[in-house]
């Protein structure tokens, strides 16, 4: 029964050694790509050869330096982006040829511009809305920026590939899917901290088999031990959703807090879990239009309306036999701040939400937050 | 309500002790089959596991009780995890806990739907349903905005002491619009160097901590009756500006410094007599 612990392990082991690995793909000739958000089209990235690579942004260290050109009251995720950029201290920032942003919340935007001083950004125009004059122009958008890949790579994105790689990506989606659907019996046969970081390993996978593979045979595992009577989480935690703004490093705070404070996350619909890998792109599609639907259809607080964030949230609650939920908001977040209020009336069980920053100054108050939280569901 | 074993004979009496580390106080209640016996309260100092320890012993000291007879401790507040107790449980569901004993009416009926605490680091505002469970709570951010801490830079500046607040003269208050401890200071210095009164200033600095607590409490729901605890209910005046906006009374007790601390000690009653094989509530 030991395997599961000796392969969360392993997992947690290689997530250091990402920037090896990038650094060691860069010597071999591979070209690899900078990416900050859900909405980028890995696919086309992967078909052009170069590897999509998320760039730190997650820890409070490089806020202080960002702060000397962005104002002081900007989500941390768009400082720590920005900072560690200008300090040099993103391995993989510092490896990319190309960076690709989008035009999504109005900081990031801004952002843009500037970091387009000390890389190459390609800067995608994502319309605010889902119709289908959006989808066309989106997939106008995605077909650019094919072209610009090939013109910055010198290589030629052939419609094979782009099929090669929307059927890896869905392979991908798909296993991910299945792990976290692990967490639907009760009680769950994994802590939220666990799933965080297989979400952590799998991001910096880069597209490899192999850790597939291993995630894969961690959902096997998981269920097979599961099924012969092991427990990893008390069945007495309260069964908690996480909602809100991208999740990282700096705020796993929150996730200990609930955690040790008598909950279990069983579920992230945030970009680094659940809400980009639920839907798949559509393989019977012309490739760029299949791209520009699945993509399109990410249910970011960025579009207007975005109603099917709660349809998704509300059916997880249900999914996942929540009892309560906890939405996550980065301090001046606009976007999902403002979509508080039409979560806490749609979830149909009680709703915190928390807003915090990089910044470690609040983990007590938190601990009492999210155990109250707890307390309170009796 | 004399506890009596299946066959009739008294049992054991039920000795719990619940302790409430804050940033200030340590606050320990001693409590026997859910009355109240014994209290102390202590600076918490720079160890607060130690001054919890202390309290605690001192207790079953004076009480000459061994710890083998007490059935269990409860720790709350914001150093929970510094001292040694049985169970933790956080300071939002021990005050409701306790306001529901200083505020109880006749013998069960809870006396109180809302609860406002202002402590010396933090406010909170609790909802209760009618039978007294937390359905609700919300807590003030990171900034002493409101707070005692607040009220307490703002007595330094003033030149009076905290208490002074609690007996100002029945005067108009003259508006401070600052809620930051920072800007509300420049912003009084500004008003009494253009010869503002320093009482109607005081007052002025309680209002605002008032309204600070109004939107809170409206926040969280809030229903009558209203009971105010913690440190700074000990102000009338800012009772009294409460009630003026809230339109309606609110509840205060000489006790309120202990209501997490009964909090503790009552759920430790609850916890224990649930039995002792239970796994930890926490
Ligand atoms: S939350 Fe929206 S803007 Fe942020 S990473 Fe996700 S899709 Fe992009
Ligand atoms: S968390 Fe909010 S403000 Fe920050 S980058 Fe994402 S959408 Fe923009």
């Amino acid at each position: 029964m030991h395997d599961i612990d000796t392969i969360l392990e392993t997992m947690r082991e290689a997530i250091p050694a990402g920037p090896v690995r990038i650094k060691e793909a860069v010597e071999a000739g591979r070209k690899v790509v900078g990416c900050y958000c859900a909405y980028t089209p890995y696919e086309v990235i992967r078909a052009a050869g170069a590897i999509p690579a998320v760039l730190c942004a997650t820890s409070e260290k490089p806020i202080a330096a960002a702060e000397e050109h962005l104002p002081r009251n900007l989500c941390p995720l768009i400082k720590a982006s920005y900072g560690f950029a200008l300090t040099d201290t993103c391995p993989y920032f510092h490896f990319c040829d190309l960076v690709v942003g989008e035009t999504t919340c109005d900081g990031k935007k801004k952002m843009y511009e500037l970091l387009n001083r000390l890389k190459p950004t390609y800067v995608m125009q994502l319309p605010q809305t889902v119709s289908e004059d959006a989808v066309e122009q989106w997939r106008v958008e995605i077909e650019r920026l094919a072209r610009r890949l090939e013109e910055a790579l010198g290589v030629t994105i052939t419609e094979e590939a782009l099929r090669r790689e929307i059927a890896w990506r869905n392979e991908e989606r798909r296993t991910m899917t299945e792990f976290y659907a692990l967490s639907r019996r009760n009680p769950a046969p994994i802590s939220g901290r666990d799933v965080h970081m297989v979400n952590e390993f799998f991001r910096l996978s880069f597209g490899d088999p192999e850790a597939l593979e291993l995630i894969r045979t961690l959902t096997l595992r998981l269920r097979e031990n599961y099924d012969a009577g092991e427990r990893r989480v008390s069945p007495d935690a309260r069964r908690i959703i996480v909602t809100g703004c991208p999740t990282g490093k700096s705020v796993e705070k929150v996730f200990d807090a609930i955690e040790e404070n008598g909950g279990v996350i069983v579920a992230f619909e945030n970009c680094g879990g659940i809400k980009p890998s639920y839907e798949l792109t559509d393989e019977s599609l012309p490739p760029y239009e299949a791209l520009a639907r699945k993509y399109l259809g990410i249910p970011c607080s960025c579009m207007t309306p975005n109603d099917k964030r709660l349809d998704l949230l509300e059916g997880l609650v249900g999914d996942y036999a929540a009892e309560g939920v906890v939405d996550l908001i980065l301090q001046a977040c606009h976007t999902y701040n403002v979509e508080t209020f039409q979560v806490h009336e749609r979830v149909g069980v009680p709703c915190i939400t928390v807003e915090t920053d990089y910044y470690q100054g609040d983990v007590e108050q938190l601990a009492t937050r999210m155990g109250a939280f707890v307390e309170m569901m009796g | 309500m004399e506890a009596r074993d299946r066959g009739g004979a008294p049992a054991r009496p039920l000795w719990t002790i619940g302790v409430d580390i804050g940033s200030v106080a340590v606050k320990a209640v001693l409590m026997r089959d859910g009355e109240w016996i014994d209290r102390r309260v202590a600076p918490t100092g720079w160890n607060p596991g130690e001054a919890g320890d202390e309290a605690c012993a001192e207790l079953l000291r004076r009480n000459a009780l061994d710890p083998e007879g007490l059935g269990r401790t409860v720790a709350t507040g914001y150093g929970r995890n510094a001292v040694k107790a049985d169970g933790r449980v956080t300071e939002i569901s021990c005050h409701a806990m306790g306001a529901r004993y200083l505020f109880r009416d006749g013998d069960e009926r809870c006396g109180v739907r809302t609860i406002l605490d202002i402590g010396g680091q933090d406010s909170k505002a609790i909802a209760l349903d009618r039978d007294g469970n937390v359905v609700n709570f919300l807590m003030n951010d990171k900034c002493a905005a409101g707070t005692g801490r607040f009220l307490q830079n703002m007595a330094m500046m003033l030149g009076c002491t905290l208490e002074d607040f609690s007996a100002l003269p029945d005067i108009e208050p003259h508006a401070v619009s600052s809620m930051c401890t920072v800007f509300a200071e420049s912003e009084v210095v500004g008003l009494l160097a253009r010869g503002v009164d320093k009482r109607a200033l005081s007052l002025g600095l309680l209002d605002s901590v008032a309204s600070r607590a109004e939107g809170m409490l409206r926040r969280v729901g809030l229903h009558e009756p209203v009971a105010f605890t913690g440190g700074v209910s000990r102000s009338r005046n800012l009772v009294g500006l409460l009630e003026r906006r809230l339109g309606c009374a609110v509840r205060v007790s000489p006790d309120s410094q202990f209501a997490g601390a009964l909090g503790a000690a009552l759920l430790a009653q609850k916890q224990a007599r649930r039995g002792r094989s239970a796994p930890e509530a926490r």
